[in-house]
């Protein structure tokens, strides 16, 4: 990996930024069709184009109608969009900062954090005194809550004197997991039938629950961490080289990290509370798009947010049409249909790149 | 006085009988509206209950945990009741949802409420008193109050006989839902297992905890049940009273020595519904053979 970014900074034979911004006009194609696609299919028989055909005739809509189109589609389709930039983006980010093609939302405590938040919420939402005030935003509340508490205590850990040690942090993270592990065991250990089962769910991950007063806080988080993504690019690109050669080329190499850890966190911890634990998403999407068009960051992380946009948005219609009326929780889809087409193209691209 | 041609006579008959029909199905809306016709069930018990009270016709839908009766299988399945999403629901059209109480996630009944559509929340429990308070509530729903009262008061009647000469026996009772990696989970406080054994005059021979629980083998020994009682199963891999009667603790009970293990079918024994009577009279005579 290190040998082909050298290429692709230093501009020689390997540049393929021409590449790159081919694969991004395509991929915001490909966004637009699936999300036409993610409004006009469902379990109900609700027809988008009737639906625009009213609104542009000034028709009234039944409210069956606009309720499926605008309060369960509309919402799941942006949730879908932003949960899967949000997930695919600190996927290439965090594999970016580790240097390491494995790294994952998981790598900074984040999933185990956030999963050990929801368990509380789970198992405990029913004694805790103000868990009855916040109702059905206790358990996303309490998910980030897991997240960022597990991330920025990691963090503590891993840096002294105002430098974050990248390896600490990796061993840290193994540690700190399998201990939020243990502790979410003794709350699966408490918990009934029905709550062990909901926290199986939960961990599967769906977008069911998506509704605009969710969307309406993830998706300006999101937004954000995005942006600021983008401005991480060259610092990600230079630090690919080491640590020391990015200092020398005049990168601030700890704010890159800082700034990468907080992105990750902010996105991921919102993401994860609105849609559940979805898998696989962080890892195959940056992994098929540097096979595609190379590691350079700048492209790399615009291309992950539309390509984990689109799959997770056709997982989703996948999730909700194949059993339908019942569905399938989405964490599932993304694993089955990613595990193949990942290794399909591992195994094509073997002669040419190697990891 | 007004003259009229024949013409606007036959005009105005016209818009008369016109108005009529519109009256007529006006009208039929109207009572379409009061008696719902296109109702999903969620929930096994409650589903049962819908059956029994003969409306099984004005059903859509069911989901996962609904299976009983066989007929039941071949509505459409919007899928586990906890776990429901709304626009499957919406999906089969239908004009109210009867749901146990614990039917999710809150989310998908957010999205459903700025719809109309009713949702009928049925209280659960685990004693006679529930079973009844079930059966009169999807009967409420269902505009069909007599016919719940008259099953209400014969399930209670079923439940009273069955309880009654099943109330002769005092055994302890171990309810083991499954065996994970040789340990036993099995049947605490606040379970249906707990509540049809009292029924049956059993008695839990574990206590202390609530829900199903992974116990100790010390604390299966401690309890010394007379019989064990398990779910009849059919999935490969599931536990089988074979699987229960190797375990070491288990075979040194009174329950291990005698090989007394008993098995019925879940949805009949812990259902809580119309056929817990039935569940309460086999549990019993199952429970006297297996002791003696």
């Amino acid at each position: 990996m290190v040998a082909t970014t050298i290429d692709v900074v230093s501009r020689h034979d390997g540049d393929r930024t021409g590449g790159a911004r081919k694969v991004t006009a395509a991929l915001v194609l490909l966004l637009i069709l699936v999300s036409i696609t993610g409004l006009a299919i469902g379990a109900a028989d609700t027809s988008l184009w009737s639906g625009l055909l009213a609104f542009v005739q000034g028709e009234e809509l039944s409210v069956r109608d606009k309720i499926v189109l605008l309060h369960i589609r509309l919402p799941r389709l942006l949730t879908g969009v932003t949960v899967g930039a949000a997930l695919a983006t600190s996927g290439a980010l965090l594999q970016g900062l580790f240097r390491n093609p494995l790294a994952d939302p998981g790598i900074i405590g984040v999933s185990a954090g956030a999963s050990f938040g929801a368990v509380c919420a789970i198992v405990l939402g029913t004694v805790l005194p103000f868990a009855s005030a916040l109702g059905m935003a206790l358990l996303p509340i309490f998910a980030f809550a897991g997240a960022w508490s597990a991330t920025l205590l990691l963090y503590g850990i891993a840096t002294r004197q105002g430098r974050t040690s990248v390896a600490t942090m990796l061993l840290a993270g193994i540690a700190l997991s399998a201990l939020t592990m243990a502790l979410t065991g003794v709350l699966i250990y408490m918990a009934d039938d029905a709550q062990m089962r909901d926290f199986t769910f939960w961990n599967m991950g769906s977008l069911s629950g998506a509704n605009w007063s969710k969307l309406t806080i993830a998706a300006p988080v999101i937004l954000v961490s995005l942006i600021v993504a983008q401005a991480l690019a060259s610092g990600l690109n230079s630090m690919a080289l080491g640590e020391a050669a990015a200092r020398h080329m005049g990168v601030s190499v700890q704010l890159v990290k800082r700034l990468t850890i907080l992105c990750v966190a902010a996105a991921t911890g919102v993401a994860v509370a609105i849609s559940g634990g979805i898998g696989f998403v962080g890892i195959v999407v940056p992994h098929i798009l540097r096979l595609l068009s190379g590691p350079d960051h700048r492209r790399l992380l615009l291309n992950s947010a539309l390509l984990g946009a689109c799959v997770l948005v056709l997982a989703d219609v996948v999730a909700r049409v194949i059993i339908a009326p019942a569905e399938l929780p989405i964490g599932i889809i993304t694993a089955i249909l990613g595990g193949p087409f990942f290794l399909w193209i591992l195994l094509r691209q073997r002669g040419v790149v190697d990891l | 006085m007004m003259r009229f041609s024949l013409l606007s006579k036959i005009q105005m008959a016209m818009v008369a009988a016109l108005l009529a029909l519109l009256t007529v199905v006006v009208v039929r809306d109207a009572g379409a509206q009061t008696a719902p016709t296109r109702i999903i069930s969620v929930g096994g018990s409650v589903t049962e209950i819908v059956y029994a009270l003969g409306q099984e016709h004005r059903l859509v839908a069911r989901d996962t945990t609904s299976n009983f009766p066989a007929e039941a299988r071949a509505l459409p399945d919007v899928g586990y009741v906890r776990r429901l999403s709304p626009e499957g629901l919406l999906s089969v059209e239908p004009d109210m949802i009867l749901a146990e109480e614990g039917a999710g996630p809150p989310e998908t009944f957010d999205v459903l409420a700025g719809t109309g559509l009713p949702v009928v929340s049925i209280p659960m429990g685990y004693d006679l008193l529930a079973v009844e308070r079930k059966i009169r509530a999807v009967a409420k729903a269902l505009d069909v109050e007599d016919a719940g009262v008259e099953l209400a008061t014969q399930v209670a009647a079923d439940v009273a006989e069955a309880s009654q000469l099943a109330g002769l026996r005092d055994q302890k009772v171990l309810f083991v839902l499954s065996m994970q990696g040789g340990r036993i989970m099995a049947a605490g406080a606040d379970t249906a297992a707990q509540g049809v054994l009292e029924l049956a005059g059993a008695q839990n021979a574990i206590s202390g905890f609530q829900g199903y629980k992974l116990v100790s083998d010390e604390a299966v020994l401690t309890a010394a049940p007379d019989v064990i009682l398990m779910m009849q199963s059919h999935r490969p891999g599931a536990t089988k009273p074979a699987d229960v009667l190797a375990h070491p603790v288990v075979a040194a009970t009174p329950a291990g020595r005698a090989q007394a293990v008993l098995q019925m079918d879940g949805m009949l024994l812990l259902g809580f519904s119309v056929r817990t009577g039935q569940a309460v009279s086999e549990l019993a005579a199952g429970l006297a053979a297996a002791g003696s």
